[in-house]
């Protein structure tokens, strides 16, 4: 059994015009092993963000369920601990409160000595040192997104949810937080899902990149196999052969579903109306690009 | 045309040392045209810029000295109008002149010669200046003195009314910020509480004051509740609505760290909505300070409030006008307390 399961997950939001509910993304199943790094890529509606509040017990799915390490998880927990996209950090705290009040929280029987170790530790990780006592107002988006790193990393959750972590980050930052990403992540491996607009990002972070057609009723219709070994940099991932190969295949979903999101997410020659996603992996020579 | 301007200025600086050697009596000019030129109609386009262009000292004005000689100004003027002539005994005879001081119009003085009484003077017209000051001077010189039951110094005065002020506004803003989160959490009894909260703001807290009066029975505490009725609505109001306003993201957190309620409360809900709880509660120490003097005045309860009315009764004009400035001093003391003290829980986004 994967460690975590997304289980069949089906939501319906109250139609905005007032008379009945609209589907946002049906049946969604999803297995995702510990250590693993998956990610969501869709466009805008498409529902990915609220499938991540749902694995984070923020929302509540219409059917199915979230299955953690054997056990159904509903409502938030400090093992599900979230990255925001618009930061969430508290504007009255400095940033060190700002990752104590989770430590805190997460390590309750901790003394003050420990959280105020345990603090400064991810601070210097994320390369902090010195901005401890800096209100968010007073950080850029790229440091606001590592205190929120920091923050996420510090409680050691089992999941980590990543929600359009970069998105709001300048995209000269963006590359340099991304491989501190990846560093961190190297030494905590923690089982991630991350959701984003962001192909590149994708590629480089992720071991499976799940592609999500348009919304309302969204499907999960393929799933990408990223068969370029690790460890990754942004320099030399894209001198590996299949990066290219990658990459075209998500713009082109991508591209295809912008211009014709058929509501059932059917493309022709592909053959989703299935359940179960198209695994896409190019290590596999049987594989019939397009 | 505004941006400009504040280029010419800033351009202008250096020469603000010129402008230090003149003349005081160059310094008064400049600043008063500087006044007038505020008084004027913007927008006489090029010319007015041209103007600051020249005369930097017009925009560089000290605002203490431009308040100051508005000061002075208005008590010269004050001074001025309620001048009153000495009493000129010529042309009465002696018979007039013992009518008169048999009616208390006029008093004998020691060296045979007469003067107004100075104590009908005192309701004759408004006082002047000096004669507020000289009333200030008596009255801070027995400050901590208690002459009687109702007759006590201004210290205590004031102490009486700072004290209702605080007991009402405290326990006004507690209930109030208790009631706004739990509003503010929950939508639905928000709107449920909502349209109650609109028809109670607009009241005024002394149109309370009867009911309040027969119902507990005490003057001391109806004062206190009228403040209360005063301070407890805006809060409430800004409350509810900072809570609702509170960024989803915030709570999120505090949801996935499993924070108590308590810590919730302390740590995220209050802090996030204290910028707009201190804005209501700013809305409900004005009127709350509005409401205290009358509320002191009608119930006849000790404090500045209160000095203001007695000393009508008393025809002391001067009396007055000194209890309205202490009224004036103790709402300024007590909004830069306020003041300080919502700066430090507000925060920047």
């Amino acid at each position: 059994m994967s460690f975590l399961q997304i289980d069949h997950v089906t939501k319906y939001f109250p139609n905005p015009s007032g008379e009945g509910q609209v589907c946002i993304f049906r049946d969604a199943t999803i297995k995702i092993d510990k250590g693993e790094f998956v990610t969501c890529i869709g466009h805008s509606g498409c529902g990915k963000s609220t499938l991540l509040n749902i694995i984070a017990g923020l929302e509540t799915p219409t059917e199915g369920g979230i299955i953690l390490n054997g056990r159904e998880a509903s409502g938030p927990g400090l093992d599900r601990m979230v990255v925001f996209q618009n930061f969430a950090l508290m504007p009255w705290m400095t940033v060190f409160e700002n990752i104590a009040v989770a430590v805190r929280s997460a390590y309750p029987d901790w003394g003050r000595d420990q959280v105020i170790a345990h603090v400064n530790k991810y601070i210097a990780l994320v390369g902090l040192r010195g901005a401890e006592d800096k209100r968010p107002v007073a950080l850029s988006g790229g440091m606001k997104q590592r205190v929120g790193l920091a923050r996420a990393f510090s409680i050691e959750p089992k999941v980590l949810l990543l929600d359009e972590p970069f998105a709001q980050i300048d995209a000269l930052t963006r590359g340099v937080i991304q491989e501190e990403l990846i560093q961190m992540w190297n030494t905590s491996r923690n089982t991630v899902f991350m959701v984003t607009h962001d192909v590149d990002e994708a590629i480089l972070l992720s071991d499976r990149i799940l592609l999500m057609t348009n919304g309302p009723e969204a499907r999960i219709a393929e799933m990408v196999h990223v068969s370029v070994p690790r460890p990754r940099s942004r320099e030399t991932i894209i001198e590996h052969p299949h990066y290219y190969k990658i990459r075209n295949h998500i713009i082109h979903f991508l591209v295809r579903h912008a211009k014709h999101g058929n509501s059932d997410g059917t493309i022709p020659g592909q053959g989703v109306n299935g359940d179960t996603p198209v695994v896409v992996n190019f290590e596999d020579n049987s594989l019939v690009t397009h | 045309m505004e941006s400009t301007n504040r280029t010419m200025v800033s351009e202008a600086a250096p020469q603000r040392a010129e402008t230090s050697v003149m003349l005081p009596i160059q310094r008064l000019l400049w600043q008063l045209k500087s006044i007038t030129n505020g008084l004027w109609p913007r927008g006489r386009g090029k010319d007015s810029v041209s103007q600051v262009q020249r005369t930097p000292a017009q925009s560089q004005g000290n605002p203490w000295f431009i308040a100051g000689f508005v000061l002075v100004l208005f008590l010269l003027i004050w001074h001025v109008s309620t001048l009153r002539p000495t009493f000129d005994s010529r042309g009465l005879n002696e018979d007039q002149l013992q009518m008169m001081e048999f009616n208390g119009d006029i008093v004998r003085l020691p060296d045979g010669s007469y003067a107004w009484n100075p104590e009908k003077e005192k309701v004759k017209g408004i006082p002047g200046p000096l004669a507020v000051v000289e009333k200030a001077r008596e009255e801070l010189a027995e400050a901590f003195v208690k002459k009687g039951t109702n007759d006590h110094g201004i210290a205590y005065l004031v102490l009486y009314t700072v004290s209702r002020f605080a007991g009402g506004f405290l326990a006004a803003s507690v209930i109030a910020i208790m009631l706004g989160v739990i509003l503010g959490l929950n939508k639905v009894l928000f709107r449920a509480a909502n349209p109650f909260i609109q028809i109670m703001k607009p009241i005024s807290p002394l149109a309370w004051m009867p009911l309040l009066l027969y119902t507990v029975k005490d003057p001391k505490w109806t004062a206190m509740l009228v403040v209360f009725m005063a301070a407890i609505w805006p809060t409430l109001a800004t409350t509810a609505f900072g809570v609702s306003s509170l960024k989803k993201e915030y709570l999120h957190v505090a949801a996935i760290l499993q924070l108590s309620w308590f810590k919730r409360l302390f740590k995220v809900i209050l802090p996030g909505a204290a910028p707009t709880i201190v804005n209501g509660l700013r809305i409900s120490f004005g009127s709350a300070l509005v409401a205290v003097v009358p509320a002191e005045m009608l119930l006849g309860e000790l404090g500045v409030g209160y000095l203001s009315w007695i000393e009508w009764n008393n025809l002391d004009i001067a009396g007055v006008i000194f209890a309205i400035l202490v009224v004036g001093v103790v709402g300024v003391i007590l909004d830069s307390g306020f003041n300080k003290l919502a700066g430090l829980v507000t925060y920047q986004e």
